[in-house]
């Protein structure tokens, strides 16, 4: 019971979550319906343009509206109030891994020496930075093993693409252009059907036994038109393919090619090299494995290792050593091998490569071992804390991530969905859902490295609790979730069905 | 090791609890033969934040930084100033940290800025709806082409020869790979090229710069309507956004879709990368554009929000049948332009650009004056090109100690062509001084001899 002091007001405080204080809860209008005609929050000298030389081609009204810094200023952090970061809050999103995004990696990016370095300069003026990009490329060549990098694929999607396309082109400078055939595992991102999908390739899928590529079918539909296998390892079900150097064999034998989904290096950086699996190529998220910051979903950056079998099809650019100079090749002609091309303007995300570099040698290659050994062992503990109220559908130790189904949710009348709203009122992002499309109902949970044990005992302490009331029949306070948000469950069949894609006055 | 909470008492506790002597037995599943025994030889040990810090700041101070000299570089990469608030709003870590808005409950601020973003990209480029946002400018303009193939079912891409190299040069990796045919025209450095006259009856799309790579700025309005006649679809690509404060937008000139590189408002150069990829176009294309898209809807109480939306187009549902594989977008970067541009509003923007036209003119005129230099545009926004004397990289290497960054060789993008040799491209911001013109002006009269 609460304490009243002399004027009758709670002298302790109450137990709400802060979200429930209405004050902070504040409605913020679009940018669009607030501001002055003629008012702006950045000064300019006068231009003094008295004619101009824009060939007659002078714009009418844009519609943007007038604000003050201070206004804007307060527009933005109010919307940043909106958002779960995991800054904030304990971000347990499966296969996309959030963690800790150090400041210093923050504070070097922005240093001069190379957020204010235009892409074309000499050469001779930006050795750092090829050095830079040149030092990183070598910790992901030791971390894996393997003989050559791209580094400038924008994200890890856009990785996997580069990837394929060198196995396309590597397939087709050996005359064998007629292999159109992919190896899909149900257990693979979703990305990687669509990459292989978006290169002309035949997608087949390989069926799931017990959450890992049923090697009986994959041995089955090996033959002269299969042009390689797309593996995501660890897999989605948070699980290690064990028999993924017989798959490596395997595809080798047949002809074929293995591409590797590296999102998941988290869970093996430091203790497992791709190469010593027999992977020819891989792209690996800079922001999963390394730490560059999500910040809403992007930008990603997605460097792509490959093996000396398809190193010659890496594209451009590349940098070479010529002496202690170091150089940049942007044309084929310049370069050996059989480059396919450009796939982005300049030389790749450098402010990610800085962010990468500067986490990684704070980690060392001792802090990196650590990385996967704490990421599996918190999975792991979440995964044997929850067993006897959640369902696992696979036995065995995960990787970095503990996958459950949605048997636990059977006769409660509370769907997957609803449990993870409830999760937001207890404070927590919810973990993925529905997603591996292999199992049922599937809750994705993925707690990184970087949470203390302090977190993962709250957070395992706050599912248990909610299994536990889904079980008891508390359907009502699932179904209501979440409550205090800045806004209640949102309409997505409408959004889809009556598309309001932009603010029209 | 500072970034990792659990202590060796942590470990031995969850370890218990988990059932197993030590995390090893975690690793049963991976093959024994490719286990390492101990950290990757070669690479250092952790190290503190001094030393972190001293090893990466000494790169950076290897490098010439494009602001502590003057500098008139552009190419698709422009050096403008960002208002000190953009980047303090960037780092609140409730959008720093957080990730694709699944849960649309708690990311109603990444999803409003996101949906605001649309809307400012769907005005400055005169379109209906953009989405939010693409890697860079380059992936948007080759993902352009393919849309405009799937609306068309035609497979055939005409490009201006005058476009950005790497719009040319990913359009054509991305044709090679996924099977259609994209010509570029030779580029034209006066800036007259006749498109109109290669459109026929298997072209899906015309792809022009706006301004072009060279800095001319044209009217397309006639070529749309050719374009248009022939049942293919306009493509704009506009590498220096913020000449779209001043000059007419390319819908009012009849642009079915339009691409831009949007790293100018709100987003450092940092070498190239992370860029800002803009998408545009008509409405009734919306469902065949590739990436992501917020939309508004209502909550369970009838309130406003927003949720990303029309999802099953990309790899998220149909998989294999997606019409890309693209998965994120550069969130961020987008973020930083929305805020740039509310900080400006109607009136910063054109004034903004009034600014950077104006400096411009100022420096081809005094460029112009130089004996030997011959200016080759008689319209530009930012940027123009020069004819020197000399070959344009030997000018730049020589400028470059002084240093002063002098522009962009054209041979950069376009080696072994003997009648580019000579140019070089010149953009101007609002960034430059007129002390910086003055010596750039001056050294380059030396440095070509007259």
């Amino acid at each position: 019971m609460r304490m009243l002091n002399r004027q009758g007001r709670p002298s302790s405080p109450a137990s709400v979550a802060p979200s429930e204080n209405r004050a902070l809860m504040l409605e913020e209008p679009l940018i669009f319906e607030q501001g002055q005609e003629g008012r702006t929050g950045v000064d300019f000298p006068p231009a003094g343009l008295k004619h101009d030389r824009l060939g007659g081609l002078r714009r009418s009204a844009i519609g943007l509206p007038g604000l003050s810094e201070p206004q804007v200023v307060r527009h933005f952090t109010r919307l940043s109030q909106k958002n779960f970061g995991i800054d904030s809050t304990f971000y347990p999103l499966g296969s996309c891994t959030m963690k800790h995004n150090p400041r210093l990696n923050e504070k070097m990016a922005r240093l001069p020496g190379f957020a204010d370095l235009h892409p074309m300069q000499p050469i001779e003026t930006v050795q750092g930075a090829l050095a830079l990009i040149d030092e990183l490329a070598d910790w992901l060549l030791k971390l894996t093993g393997m003989h050559a990098v791209a580094m400038s694929p924008g994200a890890g999607a856009h990785g996997e693409f580069c990837g394929m396309a060198a196995i396309k082109m590597a397939l087709e400078a050996r005359g064998e252009g007629h292999r159109r055939r992919v190896l899909v595992p149900e257990s693979a991102h979703g990305t990687n059907p669509a990459t292989a999908a978006s290169l002309g390739f035949t997608v087949d899928p390989i069926p799931a036994l017990d959450g890992r590529v049923d090697l009986k079918a994959f041995e089955a539909k090996l033959g002269p038109d299969v042009a390689g296998i797309m593996l995501t390892n660890p897999n989605t079900c948070g699980l290690f393919e064990r028999d993924i150097i017989a798959i490596a064999a395997d595809i080798h034998k047949a002809g074929g090619y293995f591409y590797c989904d590296g999102a998941n290096f988290n869970a093996i950086v430091g203790r497992v090299r791709p190469a010593d699996l027999g992977i020819d190529v891989m792209h690996i998220n800079l922001h999963k494995t390394f730490s560059t910051p999500h910040g809403g979903g992007g930008p990603g950056s997605g460097p792509v290792v490959f093996a000396e079998s398809l190193a010659p099809y890496a594209p451009l650019p590349r940098i070479v050593r010529e002496g202690d100079k170091l150089r940049l090749i942007e044309h084929a002609k310049d370069a050996e091998g059989a480059p396919f091309g450009r796939i982005k303007s300049f030389h790749g995300q450098m402010g990610m490569f800085v962010r990468a570099l500067t986490y990684m040698l704070s980690h060392g290659a001792d802090g990196l071992h650590q990385v996967a050994s704490d990421a599996v062992l918190s999975a792991n503990y979440i995964l044997a804390s929850l067993k006897d109220v959640m369902s696992a559908p696979f036995a065995g130790p995960c990787m970095h991530e503990a996958l459950f189904d949605d048997k636990f949710l059977e006769g409660t009348g509370v769907t997957t969905l609803d449990f993870a709203k409830a999760l937001i009122d207890r404070g927590f992002h919810p973990m993925t859902m529905y997603f591996p499309l292999v199992v049922h109902g599937a809750l994705l949970i993925e707690p990184t490295e970087t949470e203390s044990k302090e977190t993962l005992d709250e957070f395992i302490a706050a599912l248990r609790d909610l299994a536990e009331a889904a079980k008891r029949g508390e359907a009502d306070i699932f179904k209501q979730s979440p409550r205090h948000t800045p806004r209640r469950r949102l309409d997505e069949t409408r959004a889809a069905r009556q598309p309001v894609l932009r603010w029209r006055g | 090791m500072r970034y990792l909470p659990l202590t060796p008492a942590d470990r031995s506790a969850m370890c218990e609890a988990i059932g197993v002597a030590s995390v090893d037995e975690l690793f049963a599943d991976v093959p024994k033969k490719a286990w390492l025994n101990g950290p990757i030889a070669g690479l250092p040990p952790h190290q503190g934040e001094i030393e972190v810090e001293r090893h990466v700041a000494a790169l950076a101070t290897q490098n010439v930084a494009a602001g502590s000299c003057p500098s008139f570089l552009g190419a698709g990469a422009y050096r403008h100033h960002i208002p000190a608030s953009v980047d303090q709003l960037l780092l609140r870590g409730e959008f720093l940290t957080s990730y694709t808005p699944y849960q649309p409950e708690v990311s109603q601020g990444t999803l409003q800025a996101l949906f605001e973003f649309q809307t400012q990209v769907a005005m400055l480029t005169g379109m209906d709806v953009a989405n939010a946002s693409m890697y860079d400018g380059s992936t948007a303009c080759a993902e352009a082409v393919m849309m405009a193939a799937r609306i068309t079912g035609r497979s055939r891409a005409v490009m201006s020869g005058n476009l950005h190299p790497h719009d040319i040069d990913v359009t054509r990796t991305m044709a090679r790979l996924t099977g259609f045919t994209a010509l570029a025209a030779p580029p034209a450095p006066d800036g007259h090229e006749d498109l109109a006259s290669v459109i026929d009856g298997e072209t899906a799309c015309v792809v022009v710069g706006y301004p072009d790579f060279f800095g001319h700025v044209r009217d397309y309005r006639a070529l749309a309507e050719a374009v248009h006649a022939k049942g293919a679809l306009l493509i704009v690509s506009v590498k220096e956004v913020v000449a779209l404060g001043l000059l007419m937008s390319p819908g009012e000139m009849g642009a079915d879709i339009v691409v831009a590189e949007g790293q100018s408002l709100g987003n450092a150069l940092n070498f190239g990368g992370p860029y800002l990829g803009l998408f545009a176009c008509r409405d009734k294309f919306v469902r065949q554009m590739p990436g992501r898209l917020c939309g508004q809807t209502v909550d369970a109480e009838g309130k406003r929000g927003f949720v990303l939306t029309l999802s099953t187009r990309e790899q998220h549902i149909r998989r294999e049948k997606a019409t890309s594989n693209i998965c994120t977008n550069s969130g961020l970067c987008a973020l930083a332009f929305t805020i740039h541009v509310s900080l400006l509003g109607e009136e910063g923007l054109r004034r903004l650009a009034a600014l950077n036209h104006a400096k411009a003119m100022q420096l081809a005129d005094k460029i112009a004056d130089v004996p030997g230099c011959k200016l080759l545009n008689d319209s530009f926004f930012n940027e123009f090109t020069i004819a020197l004397p000399k070959p344009a990289a030997e000018v730049v290497e020589k400028l470059a100690k002084l240093p002063i960054l002098a522009g962009v060789p054209v041979s950069r993008f376009y080696t072994g062509q003997k009648k580019l040799e000579n140019l070089l491209l010149v953009a101007a911001t609002e960034l430059n001084t007129d002390k910086d013109t003055d010596v750039f002006v001056k050294n380059l009269r030396e440095v070509c001899g007259c």
